[in-house]
């Protein structure tokens, strides 16, 4: 296997095509090692992986969590569970002093957009960016390019739909970046106050009407309203939201037939996704957390081997 | 040293209209002569100091002193100081101390301080509400008699339109000038940065021109309607240019200032998350950029002042969205002047006009004149000077800049007040 060049995780816009192409391919076979009856390898022992989680998470925590015991790393970390412990805390402090026990990756997730860039500026171990405030979510995006190219091989000229708020989802932009990368279409919609103006600076083209999105998409992703970012009293109701940008089987048919639906998680059954898609069979969004394991397990095997080289 | 020649200087003096190649004697710190070829008197040192500019000493009038309350930051020292060695003989000090400066009391504490160090004269703003809460006025009269020579609560908006207007109404009739940091930034709860495709790459909450422009036209509206004198500070948008034009069409007794960073910097620089490029407000695009040098040119913004805001590594190495906004701006603004002379056709005189003239009237103080007779308030300006922005050569105790680092052509050589020399960049007049 070739050496990737990077060192950090922190955004899609920092990767080649030919490191998105090892990260792929390297997640396919951690992948065959996730479905054996015993799914650990020694590959990483002795090596220390902490998760730094100032923010809630439940599942992305989980999955980078197995993804370093699979490996054999050991895995520590915490997690505020109320953005009022990480207020006061000074990140870098946080940090160094998680440096200087000598870890070989750090996993952040942190409710400020850029914070994992900030800190890789300040530390020499790896750093991976497990969600930054409203800025990116890089391995959310490789996990879902690696869902979608085991049904549909080559991104080339497909189109794929995002729905919902645009403005505020870190996982909308590094899926942007990364789809637009690998030469796919993009095209978002949402309603007005979650979108932003300027997303088609990373390639999306906006739809006014979500129609205009989703008619003939190979792929439709829906993202979570997440109130907590930009408050209440904007949403005038769930019912509306969901008739408006709601995705149900009438609604896709617009699209082309088997089209695939994704969400990065947790759904709100009922708000931007039907109950009747619970059952559609292109419904992948339980492929997406089973390789979401696969491909972090990936990263912390490329970014540790990265350590060794220096 | 109180008495000395200059050379072959050029001086430029836009009162009188004056660009010329002189000599120009001061004794006993006053100017008492101006002409070539001046034949030295007995005591008096002589410095030729061809290719260098003589200005009326500099003026700015939105400075951040952190004392009292953040002297780790800055004092009235180490500022008066700095601003000397950026050619300013005299500086308008904000309120957002710590305390805020809201009383006589804390107006003169500053006033007296500064009287104990040599460097650029100080002339404290204090605030115009109350611990600048915008709940109830400060008492104009009172302080304005300590020595204050206008009231802001420069850092924050007065949102509520009725204390605007009863500030206006108040400090008209006391002849008092208020200042306004015109953002209402409730259209953009959490914006760190200004909204368009930068903050999009960066995942930034952003900052629409909007909250600027129409913060900057209700002020216009409610100055029009009590006839006060209203000065909007650091205005940063296409859109405050325009409606302050308008305004001044109109009749309505409108003043404005830009720092020097917005005639200079756009939104890009905030790439990497540089947090030295983090302000309020924030900086803007190239099109802004252009309609800022443009309202500069034509009389629509009266003057330069810096918005020198000392923060330490404590508030600016930070994650973006956390650090504080604001930079040091005294050490570095002659050299981004001299950039418009050089790139888009201003004059030195121009310079006097925005840098020392205007900042001056505006605050209502004693303007400062190259002219016989008068004491001596000069900067000299070495326009072709290429330095190195480094900590060392910074005088502020903070060195948060984005030009840290960064080779910029053209520095204020010496700074006189009031005849005596308070900067002496060269160390000209031990060797002469
Ligand atoms: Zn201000």
């Amino acid at each position: 296997m070739q050496n990737p060049s990077f060192k950090h995780l922190l955004g899609i816009e920092h990767l080649s095509c030919e490191e998105i192409e090892l990260i792929l391919q390297t997640t396919d076979s951690m992948k065959e090692i996730t479905q054996r009856s015993i799914k650990k390898v020694p590959t990483l022992k002795g090596k220390t992986v902490i998760n730094l989680f100032f923010e809630p998470s439940t599942r992305t925590k989980l999955s980078f969590e197995i993804a370093a015991k699979r490996l054999s790393a050991d895995t520590i970390g915490f997690s505020s569970a109320t953005s009022s412990l990480s207020k006061g805390e000074n990140l870098l402090d946080t940090v160094k002093n998680c440096e200087a026990m000598l870890p070989d990756v750090i996993v952040i997730r942190h409710p400020c957009s850029g914070a994992s860039h900030f800190v890789s500026q300040h530390i020499n171990c790896s750093v991976i960016n497990a969600g930054d405030g409203i800025n990116q979510h890089p391995t959310q995006a490789l996990l879902d390019i690696f869902t979608i190219k085991e049904r549909i091989n080559d991104l080339k000229g497909i189109k794929i739909a995002i729905i919902g708020d645009i403005k505020h989802s870190r996982v909308a932009h590094s899926d942007i970046m990364l789809f637009t990368k690998m030469g796919a279409n993009v095209f978002v919609s949402g309603p007005g106050f979650l979108m932003n103006p300027f997303i088609s600076v990373l390639g999306a083209k906006i739809c006014d009407k979500i129609e205009d999105a989703i008619c003939d998409a190979d792929v439709i992703i829906l993202l979570r309203i997440q109130k907590e970012r930009f408050g209440n009293g904007v949403i005038p109701s769930e019912r509306e939201y969901a008739m408006l940008y709601g995705i149900n089987m009438n609604r896709i048919k617009s699209a082309k037939e088997n089209v695939i639906v994704m969400h990065p998680g947790p759904v709100n059954w009922g708000v931007e996704l039907s109950p009747d898609i619970m059952d559609y069979n292109n419904n992948i969004i339980l492929d997406q957390v089973t390789n979401g394991v696969a491909l972090r397990m990936a990263l912390l095997y490329i970014l540790s081997n990265q350590g060794e080289r220096e | 040293m109180k008495n000395f020649l200059i050379k072959n200087i050029r001086i430029i003096e836009p009162e009188t209209n004056t660009d010329i190649v002189s000599d120009i004697l001061v004794q006993n710190g006053i100017i008492t002569l101006i002409e070539s070829n001046i034949t030295p008197p007995e005591q008096v040192s002589v410095i030729d100091l061809s290719d260098k500019w003589l200005l009326p000493g500099l003026v700015d009038i939105h400075v951040h002193l952190r004392e009292p309350g953040e002297e780790y930051k800055e004092t009235i020292e180490s500022g008066v100081k700095c601003a000397a060695s950026g050619g300013f003989v005299a500086i308008a000090c904000m309120p957002n101390t710590k305390p805020v400066n809201d009383s006589s009391s804390i107006t003169r504490f500053i006033i007296d301080k500064s009287k104990n160090f040599k460097g650029a004269k100080v002339y404290p703003v204090a605030a115009i509400t109350k611990s600048q809460k915008g709940e109830e006025l400060t008492e104009f009269g009172d302080i304005k008699d300590a020595g204050a020579v206008a009231f802001s609560d420069d850092g924050k908006w007065l949102s509520d339109p009725f204390m605007m207007r009863s500030a206006l109404e108040y400090a008209r009739v006391l002849n008092a000038l208020i200042i306004s940091h015109a953002e209402d930034s409730r259209i953009c709860p959490g914006g760190v940065m200004n909204e368009g495709e930068t903050a999009t790459i960066l995942g930034l909450r952003a900052i629409p021109n909007a909250t600027e422009d129409m913060a900057v036209f209700r002020d216009v509206c409610i100055a029009e309607l009590t006839g006060a004198r209203l000065h909007i500070a650091h205005i940063s948008t296409k859109g405050s240019v325009d409606i302050i034009r308008n305004a001044k069409k109109k009749g309505i007794n409108v003043t404005c200032e830009v720092a020097p960073h917005h005639f200079s910097l756009t939104e890009k620089n905030c790439l990497g998350y540089n947090t030295n490029a983090k302000m309020n407000p924030p900086l803007r695009t190239e099109q802004d950029r252009m309609a800022i040098i443009e309202g500069m040119k034509d009389g629509t913004i009266d003057a330069v002042a810096t918005d020198h805001a000392p923060h330490s590594v404590l508030e600016k190495n930070l994650e973006f969205e956390k650090a504080s906004n604001g930079i040091i701006g005294l050490p570095t603004a002659v050299a981004l002047f001299l950039n418009l002379i050089r790139e888009y056709s201003f004059s030195p005189s121009d310079m006097a006009k925005l840098m020392s003239k205007n900042p001056a009237k505006i605050i209502n103080i004693p303007i400062r004149l190259i002219k016989k007779g008068e004491k001596a308030n000069f900067t000299i300006i070495d326009p072709e000077l290429e330095w190195e922005v480094t900590k060392e050569n910074i005088l502020s105790k903070s060195f948060n800049t984005p030009f840290l680092g960064k080779t910029l052509k053209g520095k204020a050589l010496m700074t006189v007040v009031d005849g005596f020399l308070v900067y002496d960049y060269l160390n000209l007049s031990a060797n002469s």
